[in-house]
């Protein structure tokens, strides 16, 4: 199908700088007519930058994108609707307050003698959604029909405005199984029509179900396009996530367990993760891999009962206890880092101090202040015993760089000496040296006995501070590696789907 | 088939209905078109800046300045009859035209610079009321030939009530703004727009000129209800008509409009006009209830209304999440 020398929407080396870093570097996309195209890439890969660019949300810094054969230059996504190019989003970006046919026909309504024509508009919606396989009556509120319906009519809206490229970003975050397969009929049925179709998704099984070929993009690089015939998931894991598939044998002296601190039994929530169980020792690191939504950060903020589970228990010690909310872990001396730390972990304009001691005063009650001695006592031992390096303990936290924000954080929760410690995404967005420093001070806190929780897509951190680590897949726990078994490679193979290759 | 969202509307159309029957029985003159008559003629002005208000609050928003306007409207107009020559018809325009550009310029104000309407239209409010202090601090008559035409025209039920201009023109206004709203790209874009704004951004909805738009139709209408307020009193005075923004507000929530814009419907705030007119009716028919009686029973009838569209919306979202399921957010 590649051999159709003019695609339909062709992108040449797009850039776009933000202050202090590239986000897109010399990108090359290209889309064909009746072709669906996969663009994948873990967080940060700078996918969502490029659909901005071609929407029309940002101004591409450099490159060229033709559209049909001309050079287009969308600078809202308005314009970039009208040259052709519809958007669809995870989160469907319909008026709830509208009805079906009104969402579908805003500004661009039948009208009569200047009145808009109601009746003609309910009938031309009916044939329209007809198309998309879709028997309903688009004189209802679009909220009385489930999530699947209104993701068919957004992108009933979006090609109906637009009718040479469809951008869908995450359509099947938030749909169950059946839902997915009424969509990919929807997506069938487009590519037949000879729309150009860009399908954002972090599911796998789903690319390879409905794509033709993929782009891979990391740091803002393309690092590869191929036609999905001919490639295995291993393959595109490996051109996402980086890794050379060597096996890489770790010095891993013998480790003594504790005794058993915390076992998860079957704990689930429906849309979100599958009945998960582990159990965690005192003295031990538990890592969580898998792809971007996957469940890695599901599983953390189930356990902490940031997110209440539908199902399942938690056993401390033998004794089953109750998590429903973050009170309550941390009573019982639970605590969790998050992974997005500006807007789940720090109080930016809160000083140092005050973020330090947050938990910990949580924990005590309100009606209980702790001295303000005292207060400088703690938070000047944690930055000492994690060398946060601040100018005064009084400065405002948002001014300290992300590792030492990372750090401040971490010494928040360790202030209220939790025996299980979750972290979700430690290392995220923080420079080498406190990458370093983090992964060090999670093996020290592991050899004073803590249990710990990682969850990570650093495959070669998790390698190296996890003493068994749990893949999970599509919201699944797919496989567990202990010991030796620990390597990059088969982390790899378990989130591909793949046979575990021993360890050589 | 009733969905959800005229539930409102219903539980206003029989509120009214109930109200008023109950009312009839007690009083069976309360149904004579001489009572009807003065319930439109009395809440005449109420009804316009209603009207008004009702965009404002379907957006998203809320306008505070209505009332100050009709003060100053009304004020504007005694002093330019009184010092020159100026024809009322001229003089209504110019008010028109004034009170137009001061909602743009508040809808301009709130778009652009992104500021709460709550705090520009506050602003607004003590402009327009300091305005009408500058022109004159006293009540200033209205002694006018025309005046006395205009408040000439009425229609005479065969039973004795006086059906008189103004009511007609509050009934005109309803039903334009009920074209507007629900036959036009602009009323749609209203709706949208309370649906939510950064959705209807990415729908292509011009924010801009709908914000700008309302806030003008807002300011617009508390000038017609200015000059029917005029009509009504005869008289321009600065301290008229001090906290009707308030009265307005009742109006549209008691009429069924969700506060935090999207669902409501025009046709409810005319009824929760005649419900706040109905009370003060039943006041005076009475005799012997205190007129404080009619803020406590609107106090009671809002928490009631404000408690029934909580009630909504928490069963429009549940109901949404089972179908929805939990959206991860990686």
């Amino acid at each position: 199908m590649t051999d159709d020398p003019r695609p339909m929407l062709h992108a040449r080396g797009v850039s776009k700088f933000f202050p202090g870093a590239v986000a897109l570097d010399d990108v090359e996309l290209k889309l064909y007519p009746g072709e669906v195209h996969a663009l994948l890439g873990e967080n940060g890969a700078g996918k969502s930058t490029l659909i901005k660019c071609l929407t029309g949300v940002y101004r591409r810094d450099g490159g060229v994108i033709t559209l049909d054969g001309a050079d287009i230059a969308p600078h809202s996504t308005l314009d970039s609707q009208k040259l052709g190019i519809g958007t669809v989003y995870q989160e469907v970006n319909l008026l709830p307050n509208l009805t079906v046919a009104e969402n579908l026909f805003l500004g661009r309504q039948p009208t009569r003698l200047g009145l808009l024509a109601r009746r003609r508009m309910v009938t031309e919606a009916r044939e329209v959604l007809a198309d998309y396989g879709l028997d309903i009556d688009p004189a209802e509120p679009l909220t009385s029909y489930s999530v699947a319906v209104q993701q068919v009519v957004a992108i009933a809206r979006a090609v109906e405005m637009s009718g040479k490229v469809l951008i869908l970003d995450e359509p099947t975050a938030s749909l169950d199984r059946d839902e997915v397969q009424l969509l990919f009929s929807v997506i069938r049925t487009l590519k037949a029509r000879g729309l150009a179709v860009v399908f954002i998704t972090h599911f796998l099984d789903q690319v390879f179900d409905i794509s033709d070929r993929a782009t891979i993009l990391r740091n803002g690089r393309v690092v590869g396009t191929r036609l999905l015939d001919g490639v295995s998931q291993t393959d595109i894991v490996t051109l996402m996530l980086g890794r050379q598939l060597e096996a890489r044998v770790h010095d891993r002296a013998p480790r003594t367990l504790g005794d058993l601190l915390i076992e998860v039994d079957g704990l689930a929530k429906s849309g979100m993760l599958d009945p998960a169980s582990l159990r965690i020792h005192k003295g031990e690191v538990v890592g969580l891999a898998g792809l971007l939504g996957s469940g890695r950060t599901e599983t953390a903020n189930l356990i902490f009962g940031a997110v209440p589970a539908d199902q399942g228990r938690i056993l401390r010690e033998g004794h089953e206890i109750r998590v429903t909310n973050p009170r309550e872990a941390v009573a019982q001396g639970f605590a969790l880092c998050p992974e997005d730390r500006k807007t789940d972990g720090i109080v930016g304009d809160l000083s140092v101090r005050d973020n330090i001691v947050l938990a910990l005063q949580a924990r005590q009650g309100w009606w209980r202040p702790i001295p303000r001695a005292k207060v400088t006592e703690i938070a000047e031992h944690y930055v000492k015993a994690l060398d946060i390096r601040l100018a005064s303990l009084d400065m405002p936290i948002r001014l300290l760089s992300g590792g030492n924000q990372q750090k401040a954080l971490l010494a928040r929760w360790l202030a209220t000496a939790p025996d299980f410690l979750i972290l979700d995404e430690p290392t995220r967005g923080i420079d080498v040296g406190a990458h370093a420093e983090i992964i060090a001070l999670i093996e020290s806190l592991r050899e004073q006995g803590m249990a710990l929780l990682v969850a990570s897509s650093e495959l070669e951190e998790l390698v190296a501070y996890s003493t068994r680590v749990i893949v999970l897949r599509d919201r699944r726990q797919v496989s567990e590696l202990t010991g030796d078994a620990i390597s990059t490679s088969n982390i790899i193979h378990a989130i591909a789907d793949e046979p575990i290759q021993e360890a050589s | 088939m009733i969905r959800s969202h005229h539930l409102p509307l219903m539980v206003t159309l029989a509120t009214f209905v109930l109200a008023y029957a109950l009312c009839g029985m007690q009083y069976p003159s309360m149904f004579s078109t001489r009572v009807v008559a003065n319930l439109l003629t009395d809440n005449a002005f109420l009804g316009i800046v209603a009207v008004g208000m009702t965009f404002v609050i379907l957006s998203g928003g809320i306008d505070l300045s209505v009332g100050s306007v009709i003060a100053f409207s009304g004020v504007f107009l005694a002093v330019i009859l009184r010092d020159t020559a100026i024809h009322p018809l001229a003089a209504f325009v110019l008010v028109l035209c004034i009170t137009t550009a001061f909602g743009a310029s508040m809808g301009a104000l709130i778009h652009y610079l992104e500021m709460p309407p709550f705090i520009v239209t506050l602003a607004g409010m003590f402009l327009a009321r300091g305005a009408a202090y500058v022109l004159s601090t006293d009540s200033v008559p209205i002694d006018h030939a025309f005046y006395d035409v205009l408040k000439d025209i009425y229609w005479k039920a065969p039973s004795g009530g006086r059906f008189r201009l103004i009511g007609g023109l509050m009934i005109v206004t309803f039903v334009v703004a009920g074209l507007v709203l629900h036959r036009t790209r602009f009323g749609q874009n209203v709706y949208a727009l309370g649906g939510g704004a950064a959705t209807a951004r990415l729908m292509g909805v011009p924010l801009a000129g709908t914000t700008i738009g309302i806030y003008a139709v807002s300011g617009g209408l508390a000038g017609l209800a200015g000059i029917v307020f005029s009509l009504y009193t005869s008289a321009g005075y600065s301290l008229a008509t001090v906290g009707v923004e308030l009265d307005a507000i009742a109006a549209v929530v008691i009429g069924g409009t969700l506060l935090s814009g999207g669902y409501g419907f025009v046709a409810g705030t005319f009824f929760g006009i005649l419900i706040m007119g109905l009370i003060q009716t039943y006041i005076v028919f009475d005799g012997s209830l205190s007129s404080w009686w009619t803020k406590i029973v609107i106090g009671g009838l809002l928490f009631a209304f404000i408690l029934l569209q909580k009630g909504l919306t928490w069963a429009t979202t549940t109901r949404r999440k089972t179908a929805t399921g939990f959206a991860t957010q990686s």
